[in-house]
């Protein structure tokens, strides 16, 4: 009675090494029959000695999850868009303004903001992700409270202002003043932390395309990020995402909104530059 | 009294008599299932739509008893025959007593 349970567990261990293959595959990503999204490009050339294709995260997943993206209807990162579009339009603060009243049409004033954030902000001297620009707006311009990091609303116009950029190339500058931001941030994407002494490299460079337990490695790009997560319902932002992963690592993590997290943010966000902006995607 | 529910529904202006056509339809709802404790350890009580129906021209299409282990924002897709010009009506129906509807035409070219 003991060799059938046996022989089944053999058969198992024999069969782990195909599974442990999770290859990026070759479909297309055509967003409402219109909005053509290009998925793989060549490496930019910061990568050149890393990589020799860059590969958004949507070719990682299954048919099903991959399907629920080519169609706003479908997509359920699309509701947070539209609550956001009317925060858009909605007057708030000590000023009597809403986004609407200096930005008129979302889709025309933000079209391609997405695509170079993180950006360098000249007048502040920092390096700037949405969040903080659109906070920016309403405590100075509106005479708001800012939001907090990753709070609903925030994330909800995160996804609002990337959506409008969607099919448009990521294309963040990681020379002049950002620089030294952006070196910052390459470095902490090859420093190994936490208990397990991983990198954000080990597993998105070196093991991209492999499993790690159930799951696929992607790349790890952000160009279709916030990300709305089958396993959660909700949307997450890059860092929001970063902290998983660190605490993946068993480390602690670096807080949402911090400047480590920014810095990091600038710098993977740069490793899909060529990549469309995917936002708000669907993955599980 | 659940908040920020909204119905949607894609469906297709024209079809021709006969055609099988594909209805999308989406609520936006938390489908809060009864499980779940809070902080202080009491049950969020269940608030879930219960029922959603679609009729053609006061025809029955499809009727779906719903349970509480539907995930939030319940979405369905399904196929309905038109077999001549009319108005689909879609209706959901909360646990709370409130009923939500949306209505499509359909022209038959």
């Amino acid at each position: 009675m003991k060799f059938k349970p046996m022989s089944a567990i053999a058969a198992l261990a024999l069969s782990v090494p195909t599974l442990g293959m999770a290859d990026a595959d070759d479909d297309t990503l055509v967003i409402n029959g219109e909005i053509e999204i290009v998925t793989k490009t060549a490496a930019p050339a910061h990568l050149e000695d890393a990589l020799d294709e860059v590969i958004s995260g949507w070719h990682f997943r299954d048919d099903a999850t991959q399907a629920m993206e080519m169609d706003d209807f479908d997509n359920p990162g699309m509701l947070y868009v539209e609550a956001a579009t009317e925060v858009w339009n909605t007057v708030e603060g000590s000023e009597g303004k809403s986004c609407a009243s200096c930005h008129g049409d979302v889709e025309e004033s933000m079209k391609g903001v997405k695509a170079v954030y993180p950006k360098w902000n000249e007048a502040a001297g920092e390096v700037r992700n949405l969040q903080m620009q659109f906070n920016d707006c309403r405590t100075n311009r509106m005479g708001a409270e800012a939001w907090k990091y990753d709070a609903g609303p925030a994330k909800n116009m995160e996804a609002l202002i990337t959506s409008v950029s969607r099919g448009m190339p990521v294309n963040v500058a990681i020379d002049g003043p950002a620089k030294a931001m952006w070196e910052k941030g390459k470095e902490m994407y090859y420093t190994r932390t936490g208990q397990l002494d991983l990198s954000c490299a080990s597993c998105h460079e070196e093991n991209y395309g492999n499993m790690i337990r159930a799951d696929h490695l992607s790349q790890g790009q952000t160009n279709g990020f916030p990300v709305y997560r089958l396993k959660n319902a909700k949307l997450t932002t890059p860092q929001g995402r970063f902290k998983g992963c660190v605490r993946d690592t068993r480390a602690e993590t670096y807080k949402p909104g911090s400047e480590d997290f920014l810095a990091l943010e600038l710098y993977v966000a740069s490793r899909g530059n060529g990549l469309s902006v995917e936002g708000p995607s669907v993955r599980n | 009294m659940a908040s920020g529910v909204k119905p949607r529904v894609k469906a297709p202006k024209k079809a021709a008599a006969g055609e099988t056509v594909t209805l999308k339809t989406l609520i936006s709802h938390k489908m809060e299932s009864g499980q779940r404790k809070n902080k202080d350890g009491s049950i969020i009580p269940r608030s879930i739509i219960n029922r959603f129906t679609c009729e053609f021209n006061g025809k029955s299409v499809i009727d779906v008893t719903m349970e509480p282990a539907i995930s939030t924002n319940p979405y369905f897709e399904f196929e309905a025959v038109v077999p001549e010009a009319g108005e689909f009506k879609f209706t959901w129906y909360d646990d709370d007593g409130s009923v939500y509807e949306e209505s499509k035409k359909v022209e038959v070219a």
